[in-house]
C-alpha cells in the first residue's frame, strides 16, 4: 500500500479543499490559476489512482485509524476511481474554459473558484466514502456549491431557479438522512462494509422503508423523471461553463451513489424496484427529448437533452445481474460528462459570440465559429450514439446486455432514444449551416473557449476507442 | 413503548409535515421553515430510534450535531437568496416556469 | 385542493407505516457505545460525544465546515456588491444592555469552548455564542453590517477551517488523516477547537451581518 504521506486517495479530498480556501482569501474573482493548477495535480493523482486500483485490487483508508464501525473509511474500488477520474478530466478544461469566460469583473465570476473547488472536493470525497452518513455530509458539500454556482451574480430569472434547485436538492438530502437515520436505529452502524453482511433478505420492514427514502431523495438529486422540473430552468439559466459542470458531474455523483447502494448494503431490498426505475428512465428519455426538440432557447435544450440522457442510466437497472450492465452505466456516464461539456462549452461559445440565446439565432455559426459548431457535432455524435463514440459503446453495451437477458424492450427503447436526439441536435447543426443574415455580426470570441469545448467534445468521441481499458478498471469491485 | 420511540415517531411526523410544507406552500420563508421542520424530524428519529432501549448512544448525538450546522448553513443560503429575489422582483413566492 | 389532499393523504400514510415499522424493531447488532468508552482514553478528551465528534468522527466535522464555510462563499456571491446597512441605534437602555452582555457571552464562550472536553460545550457552541453577540451588537445599533470582506476579514473566515485541514494534512504521517497520537491528541483537539471557534464565530455573525443590506438593494 502507499506511504501513507502520498496517499492519492486523501489528497484528491485535501488538495481542492486547499485551493478552494485559498482562491477565497485572495479574493472575487482570484483563483483561477491555482485552481488550474490543483486540477492538474488532482488529474494525476487520479490516473495514479485508477492504475493502482487496477493493478492491486480495491484501497481502503481509515481515517484516524480508528476503522468501521467506530471511525469512518475510505474505500477505492474500480467503480470509484472510475468516477474520480471523470470528474477530474472534466474539470480541468472546464477550468480552463471558464478562467477565459469570466471577464474580470464580472459578478458571476466573483465566487466561481472557491465555489468549483468546494464542488469538486465534494465530489471526490462522495466517490470514496464508505460511511453513509459522511455521504450525507458530501451531498450536502455539492448540493450548496453547485446552487451558489447557479446563483452567482444572476437575475431574478437565475435565483428563482437556483432557489428551485435548492428546496429539491435539500429534500433529496432530507430524505436521504431520514433513511440514513433508520438504518443506523435498525442495525447501530452507518458503515457500509459493516452494513454488508447485517443486511438480509428478511431485512426489517423498517430497512424497506429507509431504502426507499435514501433512493428517492437520490433520484430528486438525479433529477430523473418525475423528479426533473428543477433542472432545465437551473442548468439553462447558468452561466455555460456552470452548466457544464452541473450537467456533466453534479447529477452523476447521486447516480453513483444509487448505484453503491445498489450493489452494496442494500441488495437484499432494492433490485425489486430495478423495473420501476427502467419504466422512468424511458419516460425521461421520451418527455426530455421530446421537450429538447420544442425548446426554443439552446441551452434550455442542452439541459433537456441532459433530462433524457439521464434516464439511459437507469435502464440498467433491472439488468445488473450481469457485470456489463455496470459497465455501460459508467460507460454512459463518461459519454455524457464529456459530451455535455463539451456542448454547453460550446453553447457558452456561441452565445457569446451571437450576443442572444435562442436556436434560431444561430444561423451562420459554422461559417463564422467552425470549431466551436464542430465541438456541438461531435457532442451530438456521442448523445446519438453514433460509432466510434463512447457514447455509441455505451449503448451497444446497454443493448447487448438487454437481449443478453432477454429484455428487448430496453434495446427498443435506446435504439428510439438515440433517433430523438438526433432530432434536436440537428435541429441546431441545421440553423447553424444556414447563411449568416445581413444584419447579424458575430463578436469576436477567445480562441481558449472555442478550442477546450473541442478538447471535451473530441475526448468523449475518441474515449470510444479506448473503451476496453476502462471496462478493465471496473472490472476491480468490492 | 419507551420515550425514544415517541421521540422517533414525533420526528416521522414532523419529517412529514415539513416535506408537505415544501410540496404545498407558495411562501419561500414558510417554505424554509418547514426544510427546519423536516431537518429536526429526521435529527429526532436518528437520536429518538438509537435511544429506544433507553441507553443514550453518543454516536448519534454527534451526527445531529453536524447534521444542525449542515442545516444552519443551508437556511442561510436560503434566505440570502430568497433576500435576493425579493430584492430583484419584489416577490415572495417562485413565479411559474416560464418553458422555453 | 386535489393535490392538497393528495400530499396530507401521502404524508399521513408514510407516517402511520413508519411508526408501525419502528414499533417491530428487534435490538440493533451493533453497539458502538462499547468502542467508544473503551478508546475514551485515548482519544484526548473524556466527554464521548467530544470524542466522536472530533476524533473519531472528526473527518465529518472537517467537511462540515467545510459546508459551512462554503455558504458563507455563497451567500457572498449572490449577494454581490450590494452596500451594507447602517446601523440602526436602538433605545439607549437596549444599547446598555447590549454593552453590558456581550462581555458575559464572550466568557461563557471561552468556558463552553473549555468545558468541551469534559462535559456538553465544544467550538461550535462557543462560536455560536459569540455570534449571537455579534448580531446582538447590530440589533442595538452599536455594529455596523458588514459590506463585501476584505483581506483581513477573509482570513479570519478561512484559518480555522484551513488550521484544521493542515492539523490532518499534518497527521497523515502518523499512518491516516487525522490520526492523533495519543499523548498530543488532547492538546491538538484543543488548538483546532480554538481556531474553529474564532472562525466559527466570524462565519455565523457573517451569515447574519453579510446579509444585512440596503433593503431594495
Amino acid at each position: 500500500m502507499n506511504e501513507p504521506l502520498i496517499d492519492p486517495l486523501v489528497w484528491l479530498i485535501l488538495l481542492p479543499l486547499a485551493w478552494a480556501t485559498l482562491a477565497f482569501v485572495l479574493g472575487p474573482g482570484r483563483g483561477g490559476w491555482l485552481a488550474i493548477a490543483g486540477l492538474v495535480a488532482q488529474c494525476w493523482l487520479a490516473f495514479n489512482l485508477a492504475q493502482q486500483v487496477g493493478a492491486g485490487g480495491t484501497a481502503v483508508h481509515a481515517v484516524g485509524g480508528w476503522g468501521a464501525p467506530l471511525g469512518i473509511d475510505l474505500a477505492v474500488d474500480g467503480l470509484s476511481a472510475a468516477m474520480l477520474l471523470l470528474t477530474q478530466t472534466v474539470a480541468l478544461p472546464l477550468a480552463i474554459y471558464a478562467r477565459s469566460y469570466f471577464k474580470a469583473s464580472d459578478p458571476a465570476g466573483a465566487g466561481f473558484w472557491p465555489l468549483t473547488g468546494f464542488l469538486i472536493a465534494g465530489m471526490n470525497a462522495l466517490f470514496v466514502s464508505a460511511d453513509l452518513f459522511n455521504l450525507y455530509v458530501t451531498l450536502e458539500l455539492v448540493g450548496l456549491a453547485a446552487v451558489g454556482l447557479v446563483a452567482a451574480g444572476g437575475g431574478a430569472q437565475q435565483v428563482a431557479a437556483a432557489l428551485r434547485y435548492l428546496f429539491a436538492t435539500l429534500v433529496g438530502s432530507g430524505a436521504y438522512l431520514l433513511g440514513v437515520a433508520l438504518i443506523y436505529g435498525a442495525y447501530g452502524t452507518v458503515s457500509i462494509a459493516t452494513l454488508v453482511p447485517l443486511v438480509m433478505n428478511d431485512a426489517p420492514r423498517l430497512v424497506w422503508i429507509a431504502s426507499a427514502l435514501m433512493v428517492s431523495g437520490l433520484l430528486l438529486k438525479t433529477a430523473l423523471f418525475p423528479f426533473h422540473f428543477w433542472l432545465p430552468p437551473a442548468h439553462g439559466g447558468a452561466p455555460a461553463p456552470v452548466s457544464a459542470l452541473l450537467s456533466a458531474l453534479v447529477v452523476k455523483a447521486s447516480f453513483y451513489l444509487i448505484l453503491r447502494l445498489w450493489l452494496g448494503p442494500l441488495q437484499p431490498v432494492l433490485p425489486a424496484f430495478g423495473w420501476l426505475l427502467a419504466l422512468l428512465g424511458a419516460a425521461a428519455i421520451f418527455w426530455g427529448s421530446w421537450q429538447a426538440i420544442r425548446a426554443v432557447k439552446l441551452k434550455r435544450l442542452i439541459a433537456y437533452s441532459t433530462v433524457a440522457q439521464l434516464g439511459y442510466l437507469f435502464l440498467i437497472f433491472p439488468l445488473l445481474a450481469a457485470p456489463a450492465a455496470l459497465q455501460a452505466g459508467v460507460m454512459q456516464a463518461f459519454a455524457h460528462g464529456l459530451a455535455k461539456a463539451g456542448m454547453f462549452a460550446a453553447a457558452g461559445v456561441l452565445i457569446k459570440a451571437t450576443g442572444q440565446d435562442t436556436v434560431a439565432g444561430l444561423a451562420g455559426a459554422v461559417e463564422r465559429l467552425p470549431v466551436t459548431m464542430f465541438a456541438f457535432a461531435l457532442s451530438g455524435i456521442t448523445l446519438m450514439g453514433l460509432p466510434p463514440s463512447s457514447g455509441f459503446l455505451a449503448k451497444w453495451q446497454i443493448i447487448q446486455a438487454a437481449l443478453a437477458q432477454g429484455h428487448w424492450i430496453i434495446a427498443v427503447v435506446v435504439l428510439a432514444g438515440g433517433l430523438l436526439a438526433a432530432v434536436y441536435v440537428f435541429r441546431v447543426l441545421r440553423q447553424g449551416f444556414l447563411l449568416t443574415p445581413e444584419n447579424v455580426t458575430f463578436a469576436p470570441v477567445s480562441r481558449t473557449l472555442e478550442w477546450s469545448a473541442f478538447a471535451l467534445a473530441a475526448a468523449s468521441v475518441l474515449l470510444g476507442l479506448r473503451g476496453v481499458e476502462l471496462m478493465q478498471l471496473l472490472g476491480t469491485r468490492t | 413503548m419507551t420515550t425514544g420511540l415517541v421521540f422517533a415517531m414525533a420526528g416521522a411526523a414532523l419529517f412529514a409535515l415539513g416535506v408537505a410544507g415544501i410540496v404545498l406552500i407558495g411562501h419561500l420563508l414558510r417554505r424554509i421553515l418547514a426544510f427546519n421542520l423536516m431537518g429536526s424530524g429526521a435529527c429526532l428519529v436518528l437520536v429518538g430510534l438509537a435511544q429506544r432501549h433507553d441507553v443514550a448512544d453518543p454516536v448519534p448525538h454527534a451526527m445531529v450535531l453536524t447534521g444542525i450546522v449542515v442545516a444552519v448553513a443551508a437556511t442561510a443560503l436560503a434566505l440570502a437568496l430568497v433576500r435576493k429575489l425579493h430584492a430583484l422582483s419584489g416577490q415572495i413566492e417562485l413565479p411559474d416556469d416560464a418553458d422555453e | 385542493m386535489m393535490v392538497v389532499a393528495l400530499v396530507v393523504t401521502l404524508a399521513l400514510a408514510f407516517v402511520f407505516f413508519l411508526s408501525g415499522a419502528m414499533l417491530e424493531l428487534g435490538p440493533a447488532a451493533i453497539d458502538l457505545r462499547v468502542p467508544v468508552s473503551a478508546h475514551l482514553a485515548q482519544s484526548g478528551v473524556s466527554h464521548p460525544v467530544t470524542a466522536v465528534l472530533l476524533n473519531y468522527r472528526g473527518y465529518d466535522t472537517l467537511l462540515e465546515i467545510a459546508v459551512l464555510l462554503l455558504a458563507l462563499v455563497a451567500i457572498l456571491a449572490v449577494v454581490g456588491e450590494a452596500p451594507a446597512a447602517p446601523s440602526r441605534a436602538a433605545h439607549p437602555v437596549l444599547q446598555t444592555l447590549g454593552r453590558l452582555a456581550t462581555p458575559l457571552m464572550v466568557v461563557v464562550a471561552v468556558y463552553l469552548l473549555w468545558a468541551g472536553a469534559f462535559r456538553s460545550g465544544g467550538a461550535f457552541q462557543a462560536g455560536a455564542v459569540l455570534a449571537a453577540a455579534a448580531v446582538l451588537l447590530h440589533l442595538v445599533g452599536l455594529l455596523a453590517g458588514w459590506s463585501t470582506p476584505r483581506l483581513r476579514l477573509r482570513i479570519g473566515l478561512a484559518a480555522g477551517f484551513a488550521l484544521f485541514l493542515a492539523v490532518a494534512a499534518a497527521l497523515l504521517k502518523q499512518g491516516s488523516l487525522l490520526q492523533y497520537p495519543p499523548d498530543a491528541a488532547g492538546a491538538l483537539i484543543l488548538l483546532i477547537e480554538c481556531g474553529l471557534t474564532v472562525s466559527l464565530a466570524l462565519i455565523l455573525a457573517g451569515l447574519f451581518l453579510f446579509l444585512a443590506r440596503e433593503e431594495g438593494a
